[in-house]
């Protein structure tokens, strides 16, 4: 908004919470964008569960799947959770720097597991195992592709908050640590999809 | 819009944006309303064109269409329609008037444009978000109205698109998916501003039991788009996986197609669809309705000049419509063979589900009770909601019941009866509510003579098309009849029904010609409606029309509850919330 007088300036509650509710906006939004991920993700793992009580034989996923690939992947992403609180807590203790190497390990967690969810796939596809090799594994590759697409977007949001969107903070600290708040939110739930994921898909 | 009319609220000038971003791509709630209700109008045209094409093929079978028939040489050459063609016509009326039509005017349109005006916000609490939700929208339907062009045409497995049928189909189904998928973004966008838009700009006093009741159930609708889209979306996502990946999700185990056996590997299950698509779809029924009992709500109390009879008692029940509207889905899917325990519970939870409809439908009628009603366009419009409403949800409950379900599953009896509820009724809630909010947006009023000439010719013809329906599905007629039913011996008797709905329905497409005409000539008028051109109470009737950026001269504070209409003693016969003058509390 180039305007001097951006819409921004006459919504209440962009930074500030509200009394009686004790929510600013951006944090009540991204709750309940939350809950419309559970419903989608609630929805697939509802999918996989008729899929698998109703087959006649369902491969247990260690036949498939790289358990110690996959448990690697969870200490991955559990870690950039922590990095991703510690990021927030140094904005709160207004340390702009220990916020730059926190939030820089959080997008580079990303990055580690979405590498290792390369090798993965590519080992996958290299044995001759794909989607429409049967439905276990059309579950495994839809569910850990849409997954995946979260931990990049979850990469997109944290990577120009680490970059460009680093400038409020000279300008409207507390607004912009709102903002670190919400990505926060967002990742931590990418992180407890996985969680779900990893025992369903690979171990069950 | 200019923006003097007194709006120095101590910013100063406001810099005047260029014509893409005020009009275009704008962030202020007021034009994204327009724009959603003006697009999601046009859809409605535009569902109703095809549908009348399919009335042709049904009134006069294999029969060339003139002139126009001849224009279409792809799904009618020589003007005689293909089976294919008519399916992608049946298909794409179902998904346009539901997705592109009414729900983008009732919740997009109305929605945007009145909730933050009667709640006293300057804006949706996020204008950006919004533009991306109108875009998104846009896009889902250019995907949709494209597909119209592909090779083989647009998607043509219903609106419901059922697997397997859906997974085989030709390619205008992947632009299906791929437009919802920009829907149901678009939605979902949508649902979380309502949402927090609602519970944080408030004004001052405005508690929530002194919401309008439009307000309220915008409120609930935006919950059921929230909560009950994302499953549609993740089945969006798995047929897509079985069209392109070639994966089984849908696909059970030796299909057989045209004498082949498909080359995959089954194991899938066509009912995960039905039931993840109808995990959406019923709460859809109610994002439907809900926001066309909300408009009629604001007009009944409006023109009766009394209180809404029984306000609390209809928020408990649009809330209670909302949870209950999750689990009655499988009443859609009783002769699926889903089992006796399954079917006994949804067709209980059906029943319950019809006690908070019936609250409020006879809290509307109880409140015309003793008043002294103005009648006039919008008022018209909202009282012939009530019957038609009542008429859609009563022919629902044998729906419901799954002895009667057997027999009436699939006719034209099922068309009939959810027509009644969203043509006749949820569409004459939305042409109220244009003419009631028009001199809002605009300054200026409709037309009253041209209003009448739209409402009278409207009604009779929409009773002309659905209530034949009824008859032919009680007499057994299958809703899927390309032939419109000749072939089969038990429809002879109501085969000349057929023609009865065509001619209706042609004729309701002449009665629209009033409103067109009317929309676009009262915008040449002077601006003279004034900020309240209907005495009404609620909020957005304190902001100049049309209002300007930031709606409120002053910040608006909500003194007493939303209908406080005749109160006894007062000079008026209407008290608006937002007046201090005779400042009692409640």
């Amino acid at each position: 908004m180039a305007s001097a007088h951006s819409i921004d300036d006459v919504i209440p509650y962009t930074v500030a919470p509200r009394e009686d509710t004790g929510l600013n906006n951006v944090k009540l939004g991204i709750w309940l964008f939350l809950a419309s991920e559970v419903m989608l993700f609630g929805a697939l793992f509802a999918g996989y569960l008729l899929l698998r009580v109703g087959a006649t034989d369902w491969p247990e996923g260690r036949t498939y799947l790289s358990v110690p690939w996959a448990f690697t992947n969870t200490l991955v992403l559990i870690s950039s959770s922590v990095t991703m609180v510690m990021a927030w807590a140094s904005l709160i203790r207004k340390d702009l720097g220990k916020y730059r190497l926190w939030m820089g390990l959080t997008v580079l967690g990303g990055f580690g597991f979405l590498i290792i969810k390369y090798i993965e796939y590519s080992s996958k596809f290299h044995h001759g195992y794909f989607p429409e090799t049967n439905t276990f594994l059309a579950i495994y590759f839809t569910l850990t592709a849409l997954h995946g697409l979260h931990v990049i977007s979850g990469m997109a949001v944290n990577g120009y908050l680490l970059g460009p969107g680093t400038k409020m903070w000279q300008t409207e600290p507390q607004r912009f640590t709102n903002r670190v708040e919400a990505a926060g939110l967002f990742w931590h739930f990418v992180d407890l999809v996985w969680i779900f994921l990893f025992p369903i898909l690979y171990l069950l | 819009m200019t923006d003097h009319a007194g709006h120095d609220d101590g910013h100063g000038h406001h810099e005047e944006l260029g014509f893409w971003r005020k009009y275009v791509f704008s962030v202020d709630h007021k034009v994204i309303g327009i724009q959603y209700a003006i697009t999601g109008l046009l859809f409605l045209f535009f569902g109703f064109c095809l549908m009348m094409l399919m009335r042709w093929q049904l009134a006069f079978p294999g029969s060339p269409l003139p002139v126009i028939g001849g224009l279409l040489s792809r799904g009618m050459p020589g003007g005689i329609m293909l089976p294919e063609f008519y399916n992608e016509l049946g298909a794409m009326h179902g998904t346009i008037m539901v997705f592109l039509g009414v729900v983008p005017l009732a919740v997009g349109g109305f929605g945007n444009f009145v909730l933050p005006l009667q709640i006293g916000a300057p804006d949706m609490a996020f204008p950006r978000l919004n533009m991306a939700s109108y875009w998104s929208f846009f896009l889902g339907g250019a995907v949709m109205f494209a597909s119209f062009f592909l090779p083989q045409g647009a998607a043509q497995s219903g609106w419901t698109s059922y697997p397997p049928l859906s997974n085989i189909a030709p390619s205008g189904q992947t632009a299906w998916l791929i437009g919802m998928i920009f829907l149901i973004t678009s939605s979902l966008l949508g649902s979380v501003n309502f949402i927090v838009t609602t519970i944080q700009l408030r004004v001052k006093g405005l508690s929530f039991f002194r919401l309008p009741f439009f307000v309220w159930s915008q409120f609930v609708t935006a919950f059921l788009l929230l909560l009950a889209f994302p499953p549609l979306e993740a089945a969006g996502v798995m047929q897509l996986m079985d069209r392109l990946a070639g994966t089984s999700f849908f696909m059970p185990d030796g299909l057989v197609v045209s004498g082949n056996a498909l080359e995959v590997s089954g194991g899938g299950s066509p009912i995960l669809w039905q039931h993840l698509f109808w995990f959406l779809a019923h709460p859809e029924v109610y994002v439907l309705i809900l926001p066309a009992l909300g408009i009629v709500a604001e007009i009944v109390a409006n023109n009766t000049r009394k209180p809404l009879w029984g306000y609390k008692s209809m928020v408990y029940a649009v809330v209670a419509l909302g949870f209950l509207s999750f689990i009655v889905w499988a009443h859609h899917m009783f002769l699926t063979g889903m089992g006796t325990i399954m079917s006994a519970f949804f067709q209980t939870t059906t029943m319950i589900i019809s006690i908070p409809s019936v609250i409020i439908l006879t809290a509307l009628i109880l409140s015309l009770w003793g008043g002294s009603i103005r009648f006039n366009t919008p008022m018209l419009f909202a009282l012939a909601f009530l019957p038609m409403f009542g008429i859609g949800g009563l022919t629902g409950l044998p729906l419901g019941l799954t002895a009667a379900d057997i027999h009436l599953h699939d006719t034209y009896y099922v068309i009939g009866h959810f027509h009644y509820v969203v043509a006749p009724g949820t569409i004459f809630a939305l042409f109220a509510g244009v003419y009631y909010w028009y001199p809002k947006a605009t300054g200026r009023r409709m037309s009253e003579v041209l209003g009448k000439l739209h409402f009278w010719p409207s009604f009779f013809f929409m009773n002309g098309i659905f209530f034949p329906m009824l008859i032919q599905g009680m007499a057994g007629m299958s809703r899927r009849m390309y032939d419109g039913g000749m072939t089969y011996a038990h429809n002879e008797s109501v085969l000349w029904l057929n023609k009865v709905i065509s001619f209706s329905a042609w004729g309701l497409a002449l009665a629209q010609i009033p409103f067109v005409l009317n929309f676009f000539l009262s915008l040449r008028k002077p601006k003279e409606a004034g900020a309240n051109p209907w005495l009404a109470t609620t909020i957005e009737w304190a902001a100049p029309s049309p209002p300007g950026h930031g709606n409120f001269a002053e910040v608006p504070v909500a003194y007493r509850g939303p209908y406080e209409y005749s109160v006894p003693g007062d000079a008026e016969d209407y008290t608006p919330q937002f007046d201090p003058a005779s400042a009692r509390t409640s």
